[in-house]
C-alpha cells in the first residue's frame, strides 16, 4: 500500500530531476552521456519484455537494433529521406524482421531458443558486414543527419537532443506499463511463470510469445533509429550479442522483469563504465564476473530487492496489527471478565 | 580434379576441428542440460596457452598440446566448481547468463594480456605432402589425423570403460545414475575437463593456419552450436556428423557460391533445417 501512494509523487521527481539534469550538468558531455544511456534504456526496455516478462532469453536484441539504425542509416544517407519519415520506417522494419524472426525460433523453446537467436543475431551482423552495396560494410556509415525540427523545435544541439531522447524513453516507460499491466502482460508472464500452465489456462503460446517477440524488436528498432540520429555514425560492430550482452546487465542490475529496472541499470552501469574510462575496452573484465556474482546472489536486481523488501515490510506491519488487535482482543475479554 | 581434392581436405580439415569442439559442449550439455556459452572461450583460450607455451616457452609443438590441454581443462573444472555447480538449483536463465559472463570475463582478460591484434602460431610442419598429382599442407592432414585418433580414443573410453560409461548414464538419466551410486561431481568434474580438453586440442590444431585473436573463438562456439541442434544436443555421433556437414557444406560453399558468404552458409543451413524439423535432425536425446 505504502509503495502505491508513493510511487506517483516519487515518479514526478525523477522527471523533474531529469529534466533539470541538463542545466546542472557540468558540460554538455555529461549530457551526451545521459542520452546514450536513455537511448539503451529504451532498447532495454524492449528486451526485457521478451527476457524478463516472458521468460525468453533473446540473444538477438542487439541485432535489431542494428537494423533501425541502419534503417535510418540507408534511408536518409543513400536515399534523402527526412529523419522523421525514416524514424517511423524503421521501428515498422525491425518489427516486421522481428516477426519472421519470431515466428521461427520461438518454435524452439528454452536453451534452443537462445542459441537460435544467438545465430540471428550473428547473421544480422555478417549480413551487414558483407553487402556493401547496401550497407557500406566495414565502413559504416557516416554524416547521418540529425532529426530535423518539429515546428518551432530545433534538434541541433546536445540540450535538445536530449530532450527528445527523454520524450521517447518516458513515452516507452508509460507504453511497457500500459502493456504490462494489460491482460496481455498477465499472459506474458504467466507465459515466463510456466508455459504448460498457461497453455491451459487458454493461452495460445505461440501467437502470445510471437507478439511479445515482436514489441520487444520493435522497442530496439525505435533506440536504434534514435541512436543513429544522435550519435549519427553506424558501423556493424553494434549488431554484436557483447551489446546484448551489456543489456542484460543493465537489466539484471535494475532487476529484471520491472518497469524500471533496465533503465536504472543502463544508468547506473553506464556511468560506472565513463568512471573506469581507463578499463574502456576491459570494462568486462568487471561486467562478466559482475553477471555471474549477480545471478548467483543477487538475482532479483535492486528494483527487485527493494520491491522484496517492501513486500516484508508490509507482511511484518500487517503481522504486527493482527497481534495488537489480538493483544487488545484478549485485553476486552479480560475486562469483562473481571 | 585437384581443386576439388582440395575442396574436400578443406572440409575435412574443418569439420574436424569443428567436430571436436562440438563434441566438448554436447558432452557438458549431456550433463548439465545447460549450453555453455563461455566454451568459445575455453577454445581461445587454448589457442593462447598454446602460443604462449610455444612462443615464449620455447616448448615443443605437442608438449604445448598437453598443456593447453591441461591449463584450459583446469580452467574449465574451475567455472564448474565456482559457477555451475552453485547455480544447479537456480533457472536456467541464470546459468546462461552465467555463462555470458564467464565468456566476457575471459576475452577480456586475454585481451588485457595479449592485446587485440592477431597473433600467429607457427606452423610446426611446413611441409607440402605430395601423393600421385594431389598436393597437400602436412598441417592439415595433421588436424585430420589427430582429430579423428582423439574422437576414436574418445570413444573407447566412453564405451569400454567403466568411467565412461559413468558419464553416459549420467546423460541419459541422473537420477537413475544416482541411484546405482554414481557420484555427480566426480562425473561432472570429468566431463567439463574432457570439454575443456577438447577445445584446447582443437584450437592448437587450428592454430597454425589460422590466426590467434581475442575474439576467435565467436564464430567457431556459434557453428559448435548449430552442429549440436542440426545432430541433437547431447548426441556423440551428430556432433560428429554435423561437424563433418558442417564443414563440408562451408568449404564447398566457399568454393561454388562466395568466399564473402562462407561463414553465414552453417546459419542459413541451420535456419532452413530448422524450420523443417524443429526437434534437430537426430533427435535421440544423450547416446554415445
Amino acid at each position: 500500500m505504502t509503495s502505491k501512494t508513493l510511487q506517483k509523487p516519487l515518479l514526478a521527481v525523477l522527471l523533474v530531476l531529469a529534466i533539470v539534469f541538463p542545466m546542472v550538468a557540468a558540460n554538455d558531455y555529461y549530457i551526451y552521456v545521459m542520452s546514450l544511456a536513455y537511448i539503451m534504456a529504451i532498447a532495454a526496455v524492449g528486451l526485457n519484455l521478451i527476457l524478463g516478462y516472458t521468460g525468453q532469453l533473446n540473444l538477438a536484441h542487439a541485432g535489431f537494433m542494428a537494423i533501425g539504425a541502419y534503417t535510418v542509416g540507408i534511408l536518409t544517407v543513400d536515399y534523402g529521406v527526412p529523419y522523421w519519415i525514416a524514424f517511423v520506417v524503421a521501428g515498422v522494419i525491425s518489427a516486421i524482421v522481428g516477426f519472421f524472426a519470431g515466428l521461427l525460433s520461438l518454435r524452439l523453446k528454452g536453451h534452443f531458443f537462445s542459441i537460435f537467436t544467438l545465430c540471428v543475431g550473428f547473421m544480422i551482423y555478417l549480413v551487414i558486414e558483407k553487402w556493401d552495396a547496401l550497407t557500406h560494410g566495414t565502413v559504416g556509415i557516416i554524416d547521418i543527419p540529425a532529426p530535423t525540427g518539429l515546428g518551432p523545435i530545433r534538434f541541433d544541439n546536445t540540450w535538445s537532443q536530449y530532450y527528445l531522447v527523454l520524450f521517447f524513453l518516458v513515452v516507452s516507460l508509460w507504453l511497457m506499463s500500459r502493456i504490462v499491466h494489460s491482460l496481455l502482460g498477465r499472459a506474458f508472464i504467466a507465459i515466463r511463470n510456466g508455459e504448460d500452465l498457461a497453455e491451459t489456462l487458454g493461452i495460445n503460446l505461440m501467437r502470445t510469445k510471437v507478439l511479445a517477440f515482436v514489441l520487444s524488436t520493435f522497442y530496439a528498432g525505435m533506440a536504434g533509429a534514435l541512436y543513429a540520429g544522435f550519435v549519427r555514425f553506424i558501423g556493424p560492430a553494434m549488431a554484436l550479442e557483447s551489446h546484448t550482452f551489456d543489456m542484460i546487465a543493465f537489466i539484471l542490475v535494475g532487476g529484471i522483469g520491472t518497469l524500471f529496472g533496465p533503465l536504472l541499470g543502463a544508468i547506473l552501469l553506464t556511468w560506472l563504465t565513463q568512471s573506469l574510462q581507463f578499463l574502456q575496452d576491459f570494462r568486462m573484465i568487471v561486467f562478466g564476473p559482475l553477471l555471474i556474482l549477480l545471478v548467483m546472489f543477487f538475482p532479483q536486481g535492486l528494483i527487485g530487492y527493494w520491491r522484496e523488501r517492501q513486500a516484508r515490510r508490509a507482511a511484518a506491519s500487517m503481522q504486527d496489527r493482527r497481534l495488537q488487535r489480538s493483544v487488545i482482543g484478549q485485553q476486552q475479554e479480560v475486562g469483562t471478565n473481571a | 580434379m585437384n581443386i576439388f581434392f582440395q575442396q574436400v581436405l578443406n572440409g575435412l580439415t574443418l569439420g574436424s576441428v569443428y567436430a571436436l569442439v562440438a563434441l566438448g559442449l554436447t558432452l557438458v550439455y549431456g550433463i548439465l542440460h545447460i549450453p555453455n556459452f563461455a566454451h568459445g572461450a575455453l577454445y581461445m583460450v587454448g589457442a593462447y596457452a598454446a602460443f604462449y607455451l610455444v612462443g615464449s616457452l620455447g616448448a615443443n609443438y605437442w608438449v604445448a598440446m598437453a598443456g593447453a590441454a591441461l591449463i584450459v581443462a583446469l580452467l574449465a573444472v574451475l567455472s564448474d566448481r565456482l559457477i555451475f555447480h552453485r547455480l544447479r538449483n537456480a533457472p536456467p536463465l541464470h546459468d546462461m547468463i552465467a555463462a555470458i559472463g564467464l565468456l566476457l570475463f575471459l576475452e577480456a582478460g586475454i585481451q588485457a594480456i595479449w592485446g587485440a591484434e592477431f597473433h600467429r602460431l607457427a606452423p610446426p610442419y611446413p611441409q607440402i605432402v605430395r601423393l600421385f598429382d594431389l598436393v597437400a599442407p602436412a598441417q592439415r592432414l595433421i588436424i585430420i589425423a589427430a582429430a579423428f585418433g582423439l574422437m576414436f580414443v574418445l570413444h573407447l573410453f566412453l564405451t569400454r570403460t567403466l568411467t565412461g560409461s559413468t558419464i553416459i548414464a549420467m546423460a541419459q538419466n541422473r537420477e537413475g545414475a544416482s541411484l546405482v551410486g554414481i557420484d555427480a561431481t566426480k562425473v561432472s568434474v570429468l566431463t567439463f575437463a574432457i570439454s575443456g580438453a577438447l577445445a584446447a586440442v582443437a584450437a592448437t590444431l587450428f592454430a597454425p593456419i589460422n590466426l590467434i585473436y581475442p575474439s576467435m573463438g565467436h564464430l567457431v562456439i556459434m557453428k559448435a552450436f548449430v552442429i549440436i541442434i542440426l545432430g541433437g544436443m547431447g548426441s556423440i555421433p551428430g556432433a560428429i556428423v554435423g561437424g563433418l556437414v558442417i564443414g563440408f557444406a562451408e568449404s564447398f560453399g566457399a568454393f561454388y557460391v562466395s568466399t564473402n558468404y562462407k561463414d553465414i552458409i552453417a546459419f542459413a543451413l541451420l535456419v532452413l533445417i530448422l524450420s523443417f524439423r524443429p526437434q534437430g535432425l537426430f533427435p535421440s536425446g544423450a547416446r554415445a
